[in-house]
């Protein structure tokens, strides 16, 4: 470290406490420019693929006429965002979107502790291992594929209504019900993706000191008092950093699963605030509402995404941060 | 002492569960194994079914008495499917080469202490907390003038930053004296990263590489998206969503065939196609990938 150049004969070594090398910014250069030369790729990508769109937002704030272009559309101001609040499709993609992730966080969120609490009490590591390889599998099935396979067994002419019509049941619309498409939805997301949720506990779960366990069973305790004594408290921080983000998250419900199912449900149930912006922007061809509404929904996420993390520091949780310098 | 997960006999000091207990637990993992899997095999099995079993079972079968790869000889007539295939393959490969080479060399850049390391590293972080939406991201694309090639559906995909956040935390993780002594011996940034890292990187290349390969092969938002005119440039997951989910149909025209078969075996054959690659990639994938993505998750 210590490569301060050697100063003249009779001085005292200057004492170079706390400060850090300084090495002037063309000698980093020298030293670093290979290395900067790697990074271009990645930075170019960063800025064509998010930084610039991000500026292009400006046209949430334009009547965007594409043959115009940026600087030739008229500025409105805040113009799109009142249309916005004037227009009822809007309100229905918020309050189905709310709606979903409720679901999502009532009828989802607990689904991957309660597996993940289930394999780790699993003895046999066979049972175990095999368990986990069908559980995950879902997660890399795209939703056109997990839709399709949703149809095929629940759908009009699927594998459970054939067999009620064979029995001389009426058919019963699960993939087509508005009524019930939020627990439909909620249904589709825990069978492609909690399994593979369940991994974060797992590890978290296996961190946990197994001394506590002996030492609580040597005391009497049984399986449910550890479980509520020691293994749920040795968890909160993963429960709460991801129940953080999930909060963080929340007007993304998602987006294929609900495109895809647009057309057999009905936008009054279906339509999420992403697509809405998507069928006011590209198809609709109202560039400016479809982008002040995903505007919106990127700020009010970032914004909630921070004020949760902030909640967590408050009582004393370590938050997104912190807590992945633990374990 | 973090406990051994592979261990498999019960500690003295965890009482036997009762009856009741473990059997409800085996039946929840049946009754998951079964949900999650049936739905498959439902596929594999109509796909492969003959003409009159699927008429005499009244749509799906789960098991084939006399299986047949007719629909498959059908759907791969036609010239749709094989293109899509075609294109979905281009996509996959070319993509993840492109998108593994910038993760890679970004990530290898930001796991030592470098110049503008740290507001880099921040920007790209930033990325996980906000979108930049949905419409200026198609007007870029535009703007780019990808609409309508194979590029709009690869070059945005060129970096993510979850999958950056495995591969730093992996490079994080391998000891500096190493990366030093080759610097000592006159290695260049390069040289280190392609003799020395990379060699040591090869599970996690292979974790991020079929993350990113699987990503590429689900992608059907930006098909829709960003391919607008162009039918031939339809990746196999558009092709799934209008036969399958929409139901449009198949004449026996763009199969090149006067007799179609019926319509349940030529669908599931479409979800085959799907499927088939993610089956095929899972073993591999699933070896690694559970601690890869704890290091991306815990330690990011």
């Amino acid at each position: 470290m210590s490569q301060e150049p050697a100063t003249g004969s009779g001085q005292q070594p200057t004492p170079t406490p706390s400060r850090p090398r300084q090495v002037s910014l063309r000698a980093r250069f020298r030293r670093d420019w290979r290395m900067l030369l790697m990074m271009v790729p990645g930075v170019l990508a960063l800025l064509l693929f998010f930084y610039i769109p991000i500026l292009g937002n400006v046209v949430a704030f334009q009547d965007f006429q594409p043959f115009l272009g940026f600087s030739g559309s008229e500025w409105v101001g805040l113009g799109n965002f009142i249309d916005l609040y004037d227009n009822p499709d809007f309100w229905n993609a918020l309050k189905n979107t709310l709606v979903l992730a409720t679901f999502q966080l009532v009828l989802f969120f607990p689904v991957p502790l309660a597996l993940a609490l289930l394999v780790d009490s699993l003895v046999s590591s066979k049972v175990r291992r095999t368990f986990q390889s069908i559980v995950y599998l879902p997660h890399f099935l795209s939703w056109v594929l997990v839709i399709a396979l949703f149809q095929q067994a629940l759908g009009a002419n699927g594998l459970v209504n054939n067999g009620l019509r064979s029995i001389g049941l009426d058919a019963i619309g699960f993939m087509t019900d508005p009524a019930t498409f939020p627990l439909m939805a909620t249904f589709q997301l825990v069978w492609k993706d909690a399994g593979w949720a369940m991994i974060i506990f797992l590890a978290a779960l296996a961190n946990v000191d197994v001394e506590l366990y002996e030492a609580a069973a040597a005391d009497g305790a049984g399986r449910w008092r550890r479980l509520w004594h020691i293994t749920l408290p040795s968890i909160r921080a993963v429960v709460i950093l991801l129940l953080i983000l999930r909060i963080g998250d929340i007007l993304s419900v998602g987006f294929e699963q609900f495109l895809l199912q647009r057309d057999s449900v009905g936008a009054g149930a279906a339509e999420v605030l992403d697509t809405f912006t998507y069928f006011s922007g590209v198809i609709g061809g109202d560039w400016g509402a479809g982008a002040a509404a995903g505007l919106a929904k990127g700020v009010v996420g970032l914004v909630l995404i921070i004020g949760a993390n902030k909640l967590a520091h408050r009582f004393g949780e370590p938050g997104i941060f912190q807590s992945r310098k633990v374990a | 002492m973090a406990r051994d997960v592979t261990a498999s006999s019960r500690p003295v000091w965890k009482e036997k569960p009762s009856v009741l207990l473990s059997s409800t637990k085996a039946v929840v993992v049946a009754v998951t194994s079964v949900l999650i899997l049936i739905p498959m095999l439902v596929v594999v099995s109509t796909s492969l079914a003959s003409e009159e079993q699927i008429l005499e079972a009244g749509g799906y079968v789960l098991w084939p008495t006399d299986p047949t790869l007719e629909a498959y000889e059908v759907l791969f007539r036609g010239p749709f499917m094989v293109q899509a295939i075609g294109v979905s393959v281009f996509v996959t490969v070319v993509g993840t080469a492109i998108a593994l080479f910038t993760t890679i060399t970004m990530a290898y850049a930001l796991s030592r202490p470098v110049l503008f390391g740290r507001p880099v590293l921040l920007a790209v972080l930033f990325t996980l907390l906000f979108a930049p939406g949905l419409i200026p991201m198609f007007l870029m694309v535009r703007q780019l003038n990808l609409l309508d090639t194979v590029w709009s559906l690869i070059l945005p995909g060129a970096l993510g930053a979850f999958n950056f956040v495995v591969m730093r935390s992996f490079f994080q993780a391998i000891p500096r004296e190493l990366t030093e002594a080759a610097h000592m011996d006159g290695a260049s940034d390069f040289y280190v990263l392609r003799r020395v890292v990379l060699p040591l990187s090869k599970a996690v290349v292979a974790v991020v590489g079929l993350f990113y390969a699987v990503g590429f092969w689900n992608a059907f938002f930006n098909a829709l998206l960003y391919i607008q005119r162009r039918t031939d440039l339809y990746p196999v997951q558009v092709i799934l969503r209008s036969y399958v989910i929409r139901g449009d149909s198949l004449t026996a025209d763009q199969l090149g065939v006067e007799q179609v078969p019926p319509p349940q075996s030529l669908q599931m054959a479409i979800v085959m196609v799907a499927l088939v690659p993610i089956l095929l990639v899972y073993p591999f994938l699933q070896r690694h990938f559970t601690k890869g993505v704890i290091t991306g998750a815990v330690k990011g």
